[in-house]
């Protein structure tokens, strides 16, 4: 039913892009050459065995300070935590595991307004499979997203019915993974929405929908105010539903308002805890460029990223209890999986040009954004505040599915791929 | 651990200067002398020079923070020819001592005047700044009569280095606030045997000023600070809801504005980042010599710096990078983000945070016009009971003494005069 465009055939261009995981290359190599502006080009993940080397080598070689002055974490990431991560990281931790099954999903890049856009793309076997757009967030990327692919796409193998299927996109962000990195101002969330719902078209999508959590709410709840033909429907993890006063009320860290529903109530708690630790993104909102660190200290980049907070502490309650499994059946997040994200950053060196969307974005965060097209949302216990319904009909008049569920915070599809693969699904039954 | 080395190597220079009779029995004071092993200079050059860097900013101003082509362009001449030597011998030049109060050592330079009047004196760095921002003034205030100015306006200077600054100690445990470290300053004048002095801040200085006129400890006669916390309680209000306050002049206006643009800008968020989560900004400061650079020339006072390129205007490139370099060698940079957490977010300029009203001692000001903000005469009289100086200059900005040194000098001469 859904055609794709120019999807190249042609292989050549795969290993004309395999070099340090950088667009930079891509943004000049052939493509340049040929034909289409519009050309979609097959990618393959190869970093270079120096770069693991030098990585390894920094890591080693890592001037620490000494130990925080106290006992929990209010501080900051821990002494003995970023220690412990950081020795698995240099001798046991292995990218190239990451970096083959990467290599096992069709990837592609393809150039919108200038910039190299890269994109995972998984077809469904089921036919009528509906088309998916899935945005990521910081500190995240496209390996947060991965154990969602075969849930959607194969819904059969999960418990789910083929008429449930999708077809899945998920492209990195300008400035983040493998995307190239913008050279001037202007990509915030507002123009990546554009950008998705372009690249949407130009893998000849006249219908589909759009799902995000973080960065990626922000950008699914533009593509919903921009509205373009053929989004049917967005389904978000964290929903911008929060009334003004109430907003500012818990920004100023007033005390709870009276005449709260006991749901709100928790709503505004989770707010109040959220706007006390925005320390980390009011600096790469103030001064991006100046965290150097984050480029040339592993260690430093590492600690940045792990102490984005959830509703259940800072660093997030989630990511410190993962630092502590290996493995998981039912697809919880694991240490392996922190790393190969926090890895990612590193080999595509785009810390701080990931940094640079909340420089870029001067909006309001958990505010409805004016979305009027169908919105489902799922509210996650662990995510920065859990939704009441009646804010959430407020601030998405076409509400068309609102679920709690019992697991999982702030990382959604990491933390439970298999929960979030069956809300998705219920999320747009109604939209097909 | 380089800490350690260099407390070791005791240097006898100095020792004579010392009153030992007044230190009595309350602990000792002991001399000490910079020696930064080789092996740890020689690192520093092969970590700049190992730099990753990320790429360019995306604007054309110094907007999203330290701009790539000049931190570059600094850094190389860091790791080329700057000389840390020279920095160290000019420490080494001075008087320097070390004592152990609460727990912590505490390194300060210690210079007497050879006039018998002087008035002691201790001086509080701030934060990204050191000692170092002070030495160009120890001429002027000891020993005035060389400066263009009278022998009686001379002062014994005491330049301590902040818990977790410098040649300090590090706590290890919590409470190393602006209180806890202005009772430490009246120990250290207590050990030196003063019972009449004076105390002048800046930045970090200026709430440990304030702690200390707070704390009123015997023989403190009076402070002068040069970032006073003077803007009313209902200014601070404004700026949280953004609505102007009514009432205020044309002069209180333009100082109101610069505030709102000032936060806006962002200019704060290395004040968040460290208030918040020190040891996790630590670790990259620690392990990066470039990012401990742009961290410190992060600061707003840095703003209008030009990276040394007007050779004719302090601080210099090499005053900078002594400054720098003092961070890095003694691996200050998480420790003395600390203190901005353990301030736990209280307003330095706010009047009502400083608790200035309940200020009976003495109470100096010069404004500099450019530091981070003007502080009006208006809302300084409003601040302070006992204002007996307040002076607004007309040049010099936050490191009013490393950048007008001269000038400094003449105001705290004059802003102590009457309490001599």
């Amino acid at each position: 039913m859904k055609k794709s465009k120019s999807i190249l055939t042609s292989t050549v261009v795969a290993s004309a892009l395999v070099m340090q995981g950088t667009l930079s290359s891509a943004q000049k190599g052939p493509s340049a050459n040929i034909s289409s502006a519009e050309e979609i080009r097959p990618f393959h993940v190869s970093i270079p065995e120096s770069a693991l080397v030098d990585l390894r080598k920094r890591i080693l070689a890592t001037r620490w300070p000494e130990k925080e002055t106290v006992t929990d974490q209010s501080q900051g990431v821990p002494l003995a935590t970023i220690k412990e991560l950081a020795h698995y990281w240099a001798t046991d931790y292995d990218w190239r595991k990451i970096e083959t099954k990467l290599n096992t999903i069709p990837q592609f890049v393809t150039n919108i307004e200038g910039l190299d856009i890269h994109f995972i793309h998984v077809r469904s076997k089921h036919r009528n499979a509906m088309p998916l757009i899935i945005a990521h967030g910081w500190p995240g990327s496209i390996i947060e997203q991965l154990k969602l692919i075969d849930p959607l796409t194969n819904p059969t193998r999960y418990g789910g019915k083929a008429e449930d299927a999708f077809d899945v996109v998920i492209p990195s962000m300008p400035g983040y993974g493998f995307s190239g990195k913008p050279t001037s101002t202007g990509w915030g969330p507002e123009r990546m929405a554009r950008a998705w719902d372009v690249l949407m078209k130009r893998l000849g999508y006249t219908h589909y929908v759009a799902q995000g959590g973080d960065w990626g709410a922000f950008v699914v709840d533009f593509m919903g105010v921009q509205a373009p033909t053929g989004l049917l429907a967005i389904h978000t993890n964290m929903p911008g539903t929060v009334p003004p006063d109430i907003d500012k009320a818990a920004f100023s860290g007033e005390p709870t308002p009276s005449g709260l529903s006991a749901e709100e109530k928790h709503a505004y708690e989770g707010l109040a805890f959220t706007y006390k630790h925005l320390a980390i993104y009011q600096m790469m909102a103030g001064r991006p460029q100046t965290l150097y660190g984050l480029a040339d200290s592993p260690v430093g980049m590492a600690a940045y990223m792990l102490d984005h907070g959830d509703h259940d502490g800072e660093p997030a309650a989630a990511v410190i209890a993962a630092l502590n499994r290996t493995s998981s059946p039912t697809g919880e997040l694991t240490k392996d999986e922190i790393l190969d994200n926090i890895t990612l950053y590193w080999l595509t060196n785009t810390a701080v040009s990931a940094s640079r969307l909340y420089w870029e974005y001067k909006g309001g965060f958990f505010n409805p954004k004016g979305v009027n097209i169908p919105v489902a949302v799922t509210v996650f216990p662990g995510e920065q505040y859990q939704a009441p319904r009646n804010w959430t009909e407020r601030a998405y008049p076409k509400l068309i599915y609102y679920n709690i569920v019992d697991k999982g915070g702030h990382f959604a599809a990491w933390e439970q791929p298999l929960i979030l693969a069956q809300e998705v699904r219920a999320a747009f039954k109604s939209v097909r | 651990m380089m800490f350690m080395v260099a407390t070791t190597l005791q240097c006898l220079r100095g020792a004579g200067q010392i009153d030992y009779a007044n230190t009595k029995s309350s602990g000792t004071i002991r001399p000490f002398h910079v020696s930064i092993p080789a092996a740890d200079i020689k690192d520093l050059r092969k970590r700049i020079k190992k730099t990753r860097w990320p790429d360019k900013e995306t604007v054309a101003d110094q907007s999203q923070g330290v701009q790539l082509d000049k931190l570059k362009e600094f850094v190389h001449y860091w790791r080329t020819k700057y000389d840390w030597r020279k920095a160290e011998s000019k420490l080494n030049s001075l008087s320097q001592f070390v004592t152990t109060i609460d727990g912590v050592e505490i390194y300060f330079i210690y210079v007497k005047s050879r006039q018998p009047s002087a008035l002691p004196i201790i001086i509080t760095h701030g934060w990204p700044g050191s000692v170092f921002e002070f030495l160009k003034v120890i001429g002027p205030l000891t020993d005035p009569a060389a400066y263009g100015g009278n022998a009686e306006d001379a002062f014994d200077v005491v330049i301590p280095s902040i818990p977790g600054f410098g040649f300090s100690g590090k706590p290890t445990g919590t409470g190393w606030g602006p209180e806890h470290i202005a009772r430490v300053w009246a120990e250290l004048m207590k050990r030196l045997g003063y019972s009449r002095y004076v105390a002048q801040g800046g930045d970090w200085g200026s709430p440990i000023c304030y702690s200390m006129a707070h704390l009123k400890p015997d023989g403190l006669l009076g402070i002068h600070v040069n970032l006073p916390s003077a803007v009313p309680a209902e200014v601070v209000a404004a700026l949280g809801t953004g609505k102007t306050p009514a009432g205020l002049s044309n002069e209180e206006q333009l100082v109101y504005e610069s505030l709102v643009a000032y936060a806006k800008s962002g200019s704060s968020a290395y004040n968040a980042m460290m208030t918040a989560r020190p040891q996790t900004i630590g670790y990259g400061v620690t392990d990066s010599p470039v990012f401990l650079a742009a961290w410190l020339l992060v600061h707003p006072g840095f703003a209008q710096w030009t990276y040394g390129r007007d050779p004719e205007k302090f601080p210099t490139r090499d005053d900078v990078l002594d400054d720098i370099t003092l961070y890095w060698l003694t691996n200050s940079g998480a420790s003395a983000g600390r203190i901005y957490w353990e301030n736990m977010g209280r307003g330095i300029t706010g009047a009502a945070a400083q608790k200035t009203l309940d200020i009976t001692l003495p109470v100096a000001i010069t404004v500099f016009p450019d530091d981070v903000y003007r502080a009006p005469e208006s809302w300084a009289r409003r601040a302070y009971q006992n204002l007996i100086y307040f002076h607004e200059v007309d040049k010099g900005g936050h490191f009013a003494a490393w950048e007008q040194p001269q000038l400094f000098a003449e105001e705290v001469r004059a802003a102590f005069k009457s309490l001599r």
